[in-house]
């Protein structure tokens, strides 16, 4: 849904003195966010003053439109030297149903946050935030996205997502791009790397690489890159334990693919699954760490299993189909241990799907296209996904709750293999 | 000149030296007249061993060329020989979709590697397991896995030590065709060969 589009008229309008604040009769709210049924509180983003003032305004808008928490209310005509400097317009911001409004003004030492509740016509939150120069951009970037997620918060009870990242294949390199779609930085070049995942805490990555074949993990701060394991054949899909001390994998050599486990430390890896010649690989793990999920052939098609995580107690998750092109994979456990995404085929095509932990219930979230290799936000409610449907694979995000998608990814090469980021402390 | 006439010619001149030397020259004396020499050619049998030194010489620069043409006729085939078997070995082999079973079309081609390599024992075999891009990336892989696997049973069931293997899966991330229909989706479901270690004069597998 795009955002709401309010004239200039009623920007003009909004900016009037605050002597008028007192005419406003609006009344009923609670925690500043007037909630009517079916909607989501609206917020204007207002203007404000000060170099940079008018990205941040951009950034902050679509952070919280990308959130899905809320219904963003956008003003034409952004420009700093129309921002109001005394309170905002309570009439005017009632009227074009904002519960809430917010300024971000750049100082001389990184970001001023302030959120006006609209029914209150008072101020709710005053917060500054440290950033580094505009210069230094994805550090200032980060902050702003900081300052989002801390909004999302203080609007709705719920950390945003803005302040992370996905990881993800283009062109036989491995990249990360903010959860927005802006600052792209290259992971991983050397050795074909595949796919991805990160650590709990968002320090490290981990992935496979085709020559050599091994699994890496690879600290971001420092760029120390570690082979945990390596040798012939193949290694597949590598993820970390929540724990972050073991990483499990896919590999295999002359009699099918199962899943191994090896420390972070060093020491080798030992396998955890018994495919007896089949394919088992794409593990994740429950949030607790207890069981993981992982894809096998074992009964024929493809399905979605789940195990302890020592390799015992191996379930069937998803109902068997009987279909010869039956296809189900790439499963990962949701941040809240409640479900897991996998894509299953459809018709003639992947589509992704979540399969409920409670009652086995199946929901089919996309269907225009091919769509594939699902990857759950930190927030439970989003997942980013490959899709086909511009013609070129590209990464998308879809809010499983109301089906809203983006693209999140652009250009001429297929970009696969996404893995959303914990949310990051910078 | 001859040795022979030279001598002759120099005696008659030094005869005729001296006689100028001392008193005044009285009434010149008849000038001597140096006796006729008969020029001195090879002699018959010089020439003979001459002519079958030559043809000697001839007959065995022949035979050098010969030797030396024969030679390059084997070294040209040798190398047709090893071009060809090299090029048995590097042939890919296809498969069905989604499919990791050795295929009726690829048995041939897959005898005559083997063949050759047991013909050769020093050539290791890299078999590299492709696919298309239907399926995911992580399926892909474990696919490709699977097909070069199979290809090095195949091959070790024809008495070849599986020693010499090494399997590796590239998934669909290597497409021989970029297209996306049926056609290039063939030539995607591959597994390609590299050898390594091969001699410097293959040796052909007997028949």
């Amino acid at each position: 849904m795009p955002l709401t589009s309010v004239r200039a008229a009623v920007l003009s309008a909004l900016l009037v003195s605050s002597s008028l604040a007192a005419q406003d009769t609006t009344r009923g709210v609670r925690i500043g966010l007037r909630y009517s049924a079916g909607t989501k509180p609206g917020v204007v983003v207002l203007p404000a003053k000060g170099v940079g003032a008018d990205s941040v305004r951009a950034i902050v808008q679509r952070d919280l439109d990308y959130g899905d928490r809320v219904e963003v209310i956008a003003l034409d005509g952004n420009a700093s030297e129309n921002a109001p400097t005394a309170a905002p317009s309570w009439p005017v911001l009632a009227r074009v149903g904002a519960a809430a409004a917010v300024q971000v003004t750049p100082t001389a030492t990184g970001l001023h946050l302030v959120v006006y509740d609209v029914a209150k016509q008072s101020t709710a939150l005053v917060r500054d935030y440290a950033a580094p120069p505009m210069t230094r951009m994805r550090e200032w970037r980060s902050v702003a996205h900081w300052l989002s997620d801390d909004l999302e918060e203080s609007l709705t009870g719920v950390k945003g997502i803005a302040r992370s990242r996905v990881l993800f294949t283009r062109s036989n390199r491995l990249w990360s791009v903010d959860s927005d779609g802006e600052g792209l930085v290259a992971v991983a070049d050397a050795g074909l790397p595949t796919s991805g995942a990160w650590s709990a805490d968002g320090s490290r990555v981990t992935y496979s690489t085709l020559r050599p074949a091994q699994v890496v993990v690879k600290d971001l701060a420092s760029e120390q890159v570690r082979a945990i394991a390596s040798g012939p054949g193949v290694f597949i899909a590598p993820v970390f334990s929540p724990d972050g001390l073991n990483v499990v994998y896919g590999h295999g050599e002359d009699d099918g693919v199962d899943i191994f486990i090896a420390p972070t430390a060093g020491g080798g890896g030992h396998r955890l699954s018994v495919g007896r010649g089949s394919d088992n690989v794409s593990p994740t793990f429950s949030p607790d760490g207890r069981r993981i999920a992982f894809m096998s052939g074992r009964s024929g098609h493809p399905e979605i299993y789940t195990m302890d995580a020592d390799g015992t107690n191996v379930e069937l998750l998803t109902p068997p189909e009987f279909d010869a092109r039956a296809h189900r994979a790439s499963p990962d456990w949701s941040p809240d241990g409640r479900y897991v995404a996998f894509h299953a085929m459809v018709g003639q095509a992947f589509q992704i799907m979540t399969i409920s932990l409670r009652d086995r219930s199946l929901k089919q979230l996309t269907s225009e296209g091919r769509n594939e290799d699902p990857s759950w936000a930190p927030d439970g409610r989003h997942i980013t996904f490959t899709s086909n449907r511009t013609g070129v694979k590209q990464l998308w995000v879809i809010d499983v709750e109301t089906g809203r998608s983006r693209q999140l990814t652009r250009g001429a090469s297929d970009a696969r293999n996404a893995a959303w980021s914990p949310r990051l402390l910078s | 000149m001859t040795r022979r006439t030279l001598y002759l010619s120099l005696v008659a001149t030094t005869v005729a030296l001296g006689a100028c030397r001392g008193k005044p020259e009285p009434a010149p004396a008849p000038a001597p007249v140096a006796a006729p020499v008969q020029p001195v050619g090879p002699s018959a049998a010089e020439i003979a061993a001459g002519e079958a030194a030559k043809r000697r010489a001839d007959s065995i620069a022949a035979a050098a060329r010969a030797t030396a043409a024969a030679n390059a006729a084997a070294a040209a085939d040798a190398e047709r020989t090893a071009a060809s078997m090299k090029e048995t070995l590097a042939k890919p082999v296809y498969f069905d979709y989604n499919k990791d079973v050795i295929r009726d079309d690829a048995r041939g081609d897959l005898d005559a590697k083997a063949a050759i390599l047991s013909a050769n024992p020093t050539v290791t075999y890299l078999i590299v397991g492709h696919t298309d891009e239907q399926g995911t990336a992580e399926y892909n892989l474990a696919l490709g896995q699977r097909r070069a696997a199979q290809v090095k049973r195949y091959l070790a069931s024809k008495g070849v030590d599986d020693a010499r293997f090494t399997t590796q899966s590239m998934g669909d991330t290597q497409p021989a065709a970029k297209g996306t229909d049926e056609q290039s989706y063939q030539l995607n479901r591959r597994a390609e060969f590299q050898s390594s270690n091969l001699p410097g004069v293959m040796t052909r597998p007997r028949d």
